[in-house]
């Protein structure tokens, strides 16, 4: 049994750093803030996540920690690239679009004539 | 089932969810530390109950505990679907990428519910949530498909929507 | 060396070039934001490092830092999106 639990770990952490290698590399090839937004920090979500459950596989004493680990990651990532997106938003960082749809645009054009 | 739960649940509630998580952090059963765990949890629940859950024990019942699985299920094939869908075109060297921020009416009545949803859009790569003002999502989309408000419903959010609404809003 | 050893040896060098590539887009970035988003990147790939590094050289320890490093880069980006809302 605790072989197969070796595999399965070196299976996640090898899936885990290839996300983690896809993540920066779409932070380094997409055209604007908001498309790295998406490849960077959920690829590298997926990744990281991926990898501490391989080594929770590897190390089965330290498996709590690992998996609070892991469930910080899932809660706090997503939080913390949606506060970037609309504090960009409203600090006139336009999006890069080619058929021009931004249909957040009209309320930020409502609220500014409010003021 | 009971939405809103008595005050002192989810007071307790909170604490055996800190509990839980100034276990897992010191992984040590010594007296000193359970007591101190105890004191501060107790004092960090009894100042920040009313905003960390509106459900309280409610949440345990038996049939939300199995839709709860469901939707983890749902959530995980999508989660990995997309993540090789946007790893696919971060590889192709043309990058075809055809980006927009978009929005749809979400039928779900909670708030918590509605920040579950958002936090989930957010997860599975190709959206983003934008802004959540009433019931509307703004989500930026990395792939857009259609610009008709009803097929972008059913595309990004009709999946999670049907197991959310059976879990928070009955 | 062992089968093992080559094996931290690929996953460590994965883990150095995504490094790489969000060190590149951090000094290259046109606006304050997409800096921020590759060192949001850039954190979490050293956790998922931290975290393989201590399975490396069998330390406990390690995580311990690697949760507490997380949480700081959390408030930290929190913090900087408060400051482009005009929030601070």
């Amino acid at each position: 049994m605790g072989i197969f639990l070796v595999y399965f770990g070196y299976f996640f952490v090898t899936i885990g750093a290839i996300f983690l290698f896809l993540g920066a590399l779409g932070i380094y090839r997409m055209p604007d803030l908001y498309t790295r937004l998406q490849a960077g920090t959920k690829a590298s979500t997926l990744g990281a996540m991926s990898l501490i459950l391989g080594v929770a596989f590897l190390e089965p004493d330290w498996w709590i920690k690992l998996i609070i680990m892991i469930l910080f990651i899932a809660f706090s990532n997503p939080l913390s690239s949606h506060a970037i997106a609309r504090g960009s938003y409203k600090h006139n960082l336009k999006p890069f679009s080619k058929e021009q749809i931004d249909a957040y645009e009209e309320v930020e054009e409502s609220k500014e004539e409010q003021e | 089932m009971k939405n809103k739960a008595q005050k002192w649940g989810r007071f307790l509630y909170t604490w055996l969810i800190l509990m839980i998580v100034w276990y897992s952090y010191t992984v040590s059963l010594a007296s000193a530390e359970l007591i101190t765990g105890i004191i501060v949890t107790g004092l960090i629940a009894a100042l920040n109950f009313t905003s960390f859950t509106h459900y309280g024990f409610s949440l345990f019942h038996p049939r939300r505990i199995l839709y709860i699985l469901q939707f983890s299920f749902v959530f995980l094939v999508a989660l990995v679907k997309s993540n090789i869908q946007v790893a696919k075109i971060v590889i192709n060297p043309k990058l075809p990428v055809n980006p927009g921020i978009v929005k749809f009416k979400t039928t779900l009545k909670s708030d918590f519910a509605k920040m579950v949803l958002a936090n989930t859009i957010t997860l599975t790569p190709g959206t983003l949530t934008v802004d959540l003002i009433g019931d509307e999502f703004y989500i930026h989309w990395l792939n857009m498909t259609s610009h008709d408000e009803a097929a972008i419903y059913e595309d990004i959010a009709a999946d999670f929507e049907k197991v959310l609404i059976k879990i928070f809003d009955k | 060396m062992l089968f093992e050893d080559y094996f931290n040896l690929v996953i460590m060098a994965i883990i150095s070039l995504a490094f790489l590539l969000g060190m590149v887009r951090f000094f290259k970035g046109p606006t304050a934001s997409d800096r921020v988003v590759a060192l949001d990147t850039i954190s979490t790939l050293a956790i998922a490092a931290m975290v393989y590094m201590a399975h490396i050289f069998g330390r406990f320890i390690y995580i311990d830092v690697s949760l507490v490093y997380a949480v700081l880069g959390f408030i930290g980006v929190l913090a900087f999106a408060r400051y482009l809302e005009g929030g601070i």
